[in-house]
């Protein structure tokens, strides 16, 4: 398979945000030793140089549909880059400080697509609904839900005059530009393939307990409205604090809900550290532990 | 430049966010047009051979400029080669426009600058980081950068 990898090793290299960037020991995959490589973490994609002032990446590992989990080695402070897909090479690394190793989990854990995605989504969800609040006028969070019940349209009118006074990347009509049952079948039909339709196990790739049935990536509906609750005051609880998983008739298979997929998201970091704890309260024999923030 | 293959070729199995059969021509002077299997995935744009299950290629959508060409088509190029392009013919012009604004939309960095400037105007309305409730704001990956 062709890819256009001079382009590609120009993003390495050219002045884009960096999300982070060190030194890390990689493990070879025939040559089983760990060599020293300068790490630089753009987006989705994890490039590695041999030296911090090399002009070219030696390579480039593309982070998506993979979790990143501590491991057993020889080298301390070591982590592993492993994918669902049962042939991908699992990549062994080790940093060079505890502190190294858990900011490098948890950006690498984090750097996948799919992840910004939905953290977008969000928040652009987040500002319409408060367009929607000023431009109808009203507190109300019973007539909010009626309106938008009676009246879908507005929604779209309102985003579209939005995106035209903000000129921002606003979607015209504030959805999301996803495919659904269209490119289904035209992936079935041309692609000789069928792909399995999307359910809520989608979330549960995030989780250590459970064997992922579906990597995130794949989920392509749109995340639909939260149900509201009320807060103590009366006025309206933030759409995600609010959040439960539930299925009402007009939701599609599987309720997204942020909030758990955050904690989901936290709960990896918690469990490293705990791991990372007692394996260190175990060598030191029992000696003080680090307080971990 | 190494990379993980396999990875991107189960990628490119993957949904995707578009997909179509486009005409699509290569950016070397013989490159011919052909039928091909137009793939959006994240960030990544896969062309297959009709019926094949191997795409013949990948292109990554960062650092790319995306122009419209005449009515029905549209040209790919990268930044560091603005003079080689990847051209693309679609049925018709609603399809092409489609195609233009999705992968115009495609990339990482697009995403970011769409969330920076989301954050930025809550922030504006609410007086409250909207991050901040889960506990990312401090992430690099969310940080205006100049």
């Amino acid at each position: 398979m062709k890819l256009n990898e001079r382009s590609v090793a120009y993003y390495a290299s050219c002045d884009s945000p960096t999300d982070k960037t060190g030194y890390l020991h990689k493990k070879g995959e025939r040559n089983t030793a760990y060599h020293r490589r300068w790490f630089v973490l753009k987006g989705n994609l994890f490039f590695y140089f041999e030296e911090k002032d090399s002009r070219d990446p030696i390579g480039v590992i593309i982070l998506e549909g993979c979790t990143v989990e501590l491991c057993e080695s020889s080298e301390e402070y070591a982590f592993a880059i492993k994918f669902e897909n049962v042939k991908s090479r699992t990549y062994k690394m080790a940093a060079e400080s505890q502190g190294e190793m858990e900011s490098w989990v948890k950006a690498l854990s984090r750097a996948s697509f799919d992840y910004m995605r939905i953290v977008v989504k969000e928040l652009e969800k987040q500002l319409e609904e408060m367009q929607q609040n000023r431009v109808s006028g009203r507190k109300s969070h019973r007539k909010l839900l009626r309106k938008q019940a009676i009246n879908p349209h507005s929604a779209s009118q309102i985003s579209h005059s939005f995106s035209l006074s903000y000129g921002t990347p606003v979607k015209e009509n504030g959805y999301v530009t996803w495919n659904t049952t269209q490119d289904q079948t035209i992936d079935t039909e041309l692609n000789g393939k069928a792909h399995a339709t999307n359910d809520n196990s989608d979330i549960s790739k995030y989780s250590t307990d459970q064997a992922p049935e579906r990597p995130l990536h794949t989920q392509r509906l749109p995340p639909p409205l939260p149900p509201r609750r009320r807060s103590g005051t009366g006025g309206v609880t933030s759409g995600i604090g609010g959040l439960m998983l539930t299925q009402d008739s007009n939701t599609a298979a599987g309720t997204f809900s942020f909030t758990r997929l955050h904690e989901l998201f936290g709960r990896d970091v918690i469990q490293l550290r705990r791991q990372w704890q007692e394996n260190k309260f175990r060598n030191d024999g029992g000696s003080q532990l680090d307080q971990m923030v | 430049m190494r990379y993980n293959e396999k990875e991107l070729l189960c990628l490119s199995k993957q949904p995707a966010e578009k997909a179509a059969e486009l005409t699509m021509r290569g950016p070397k002077r013989n490159d011919a047009a052909k039928s091909r299997l137009v793939k959006l995935v994240v960030n990544f744009l896969f062309y297959f051979r009709i019926d094949e299950e191997e795409p013949v290629g990948a292109l990554l959508l960062e650092q790319c400029r995306i122009q419209k060409e005449d009515d029905t088509g549209f040209s790919l190029a990268f930044v560091d080669e603005p003079e080689r392009k990847y051209s693309f013919v679609c049925e018709n012009k609603d399809e092409c426009e489609e195609w233009i604004d999705a992968l115009t939309k495609a990339s990482y960095e697009y995403m970011r600058q769409s969330l920076i400037f989301y954050r930025h105007e809550i922030k504006k309305i609410t007086g409250k980081d909207p991050l901040e409730q889960y506990g990312i704001s401090e992430e690099t990956r969310f940080q205006p950068r100049s």
